[in-house]
């Protein structure tokens, strides 16, 4: 395969590009509800729709719960399908969500992330994707513009993928990056059908016909049950090292590299690490830069791929590291860690004996700011050379 | 909507640019406040600004808030929508001001009060960072027609009839 031909470049926000990553992949049946902070989207992919430049069907709906299950019954049936939300948004398709799983769809949606219901805070934060951990999607997490719509493009790319057949969430900061306008390329449409091109190759997946009975879903009792569940899991594992080989294919055609299910930063010679995710990573990094040149040698991962889990990869790159930091948008009811410092705690007989410290910021539109960032990276330091330590830190409550 | 045409007008002059504004619910009228970050290298903090080189104000009455220039970088600038002149300087690290009366110049030239492209004329007088020529460019990326032509003369009134102030 050789390059794709450079695209145009435009500022744009992170809601517009997700528009436009959505159309470049031909989806043939649309449906999405608008919601802050991803009313935008749908906007305009009904205005791409109106103005002849969207082909599929834009189908309007009454809600989340109904665009969910327009794009589930479009997907069973073959089409290609796209959808976007965010906070209630997602949650009121909560049951749509596993069956659009349950029936392996390869759906792809957008989710702006923002916080959930009960405390009604029209501002960012994850805690919408961590509610959702547990539907049986793929889950990634993205850090800019540019990034949205590349990993749309990768997402048909691996949910449509043969050997996976998922439905894929693909996330970014509500607020952050929704509306963050950057320059972004986006790619012609051409080379975007050459990159999914290898999805035809592939045997056809089994679908609706008119005419033809088939079982489909998964009405399951006992080993019925068991057995899809079984597979569905197996399919998500195998997510892992697609993401990296889609990732490195996506790159070698358009020349951006995203790091597949994780992304690092300084992190060879690296004696503490910080574990974090989304439009954060970018102040981590400067912040990294600062305080190497102050000779605390720390590093980034930056979690992509949040389901499945990136075990393999986590461990391989902070097994033996002195001592690690995660910071967490989002928190956890009934465990006092955040919820990635959770998932990284659960690795920590593979990693070994580093002090794992949980930092939970950025919740509801506050940001994560330098001095907070420099702060998690001093007291990881301090925990490396064996200074006591606090487990958990609420970095706004202690302002 | 401003910093955004802002942003764009870097890009056109081949600068990186990020842009975002902080708001609620998506409703006309209510308070927004809106960062943009321009560097010659590409840029990857994503919070909000506390330390900008630049305010601008769009509604005279934020001038009551305690806070409005919090931050401020010592010369700084400083562009104000005001019927009335930039006498005292407002805060002690501002270097340049900029005062125009770009509601009336929207109401004149948009038949609403929307200053927004004329005070991103003022921004470009006042500062000098960045070319007219490129924010006049850039507007058709977000207007069309009348509405452009109209905004295009008030960014272009800003320009010429921004009052600048150097302390």
């Amino acid at each position: 395969m050789v390059s794709a031909q450079k695209g145009q470049v435009r500022v744009i926000t992170g809601n517009a590009v997700g528009a436009y990553g959505a159309m470049l992949c031909r989806p043939e049946v649309v449906a999405a509800y608008p919601i802050t902070p991803q009313s935008e989207i749908a906007e305009l992919l009904s205005q791409f729709k109106a103005d002849g430049v969207l082909d599929g069907e834009y189908v309007e709906v009454e809600g989340e719960n109904s665009a969910m299950n327009v794009v589930l019954a479009a997907s069973v049936a073959g089409a290609r399908t796209f959808t976007a939300t965010s906070s209630y948004g997602l949650v009121f398709m909560y049951d749509a969500l596993q069956e659009t799983s349950g029936f392996r769809a390869p759906v792809v949606m957008v989710n702006a992330n923002r916080e959930t219901p009960g405390i009604h805070a029209v501002s960012s934060g994850q805690q919408d994707l961590i509610s959702a951990r547990d539907t049986g999607w793929i889950q990634i997490i993205v850090e800019n513009d540019q990034e949205i719509l590349d990993q749309i493009i990768m997402a048909y790319r691996l949910a449509e993928d043969y050997d996976i057949q998922l439905p894929i969430m693909v996330n970014y900061d509500g607020f952050y990056l929704s509306y963050l306008a950057e320059a972004v390329e986006i790619p012609n449409i051409e080379d975007v059908d050459a990159f999914l091109a290898p999805l035809k190759q592939q045997p056809e997946r089994q679908k609706l016909v008119p005419g033809v009975a088939i079982g489909c879903g998964t009405h399951g009792m006992e080993m019925g049950y068991v057995e899809a569940r079984y597979k569905h899991c197996q399919a998500l594992e195998r997510v892992k090292g697609k993401v990296d080989e889609i990732d490195k294919a996506f790159g070698d055609y358009f020349g951006r590299y995203y790091g597949g299910q994780i992304e690092e930063y300084r992190t060879d010679d690296a004696d503490i690490v910080i574990l974090a995710s989304g439009s954060a990573t970018g102040t981590v990094r400067t912040v990294i830069d600062t305080k190497r040149e102050q000779g605390i040698k720390v590093g980034l991962i930056k979690l992509r791929l949040f389901r499945p889990f990136p075990a393999e990869r986590l461990i391989g790159v902070l097994k033996g590291k002195k001592a690690i930091g995660v910071i967490d948008r989002s928190l956890c009811f009934g465990w006092k860690y955040g919820p990635m410092c959770m998932e990284l705690r659960a690795l920590s007989p593979e990693i070994g004996p580093a002090p794992i410290l949980s930092y939970i910021d950025g919740l509801a539109n506050l940001d994560i700011t330098v001095p907070h960032i420099g702060r998690v990276i001093d007291e990881v330091s301090a925990a490396a050379q064996g200074k006591p330590y606090q487990e958990v830190t609420w970095i706004p409550m202690e302002e | 909507m401003a910093a955004r045409m802002l942003a764009s007008a870097f890009v056109l002059e081949g600068k990186s640019v990020a842009s975002f504004p902080m708001y609620g619910f998506e409703r006309r009228g209510a308070p927004v406040v809106a960062f943009t970050r321009i560097d010659d290298k590409p840029i990857r903090e994503k919070t909000q600004i506390y330390n900008p080189d630049c305010l601008i104000v769009i509604d005279p009455g934020l001038l009551t808030l305690p806070t409005l220039f919090t931050g401020l970088k010592p010369e700084s600038a400083f562009i104000l929508n005001t019927p009335k002149k930039l006498t005292e300087q407002p805060d002690k690290n501002l270097k340049i001001g900029g005062a125009v009366n770009a509601t009336q110049i929207a109401v004149d030239e948009i038949g609403r009060d929307i200053p927004n492209t004329c005070l991103l004329g003022a921004f470009a007088a006042a500062t000098g960072w960045v070319q007219l020529q490129s924010l006049l460019d850039c507007l058709p990326d977000y207007l069309s027609g009348d509405i452009l032509e109209r905004n295009l003369k008030s960014a272009e009134r800003g320009y010429r009839e921004v009052e600048v102030i150097k302390w």
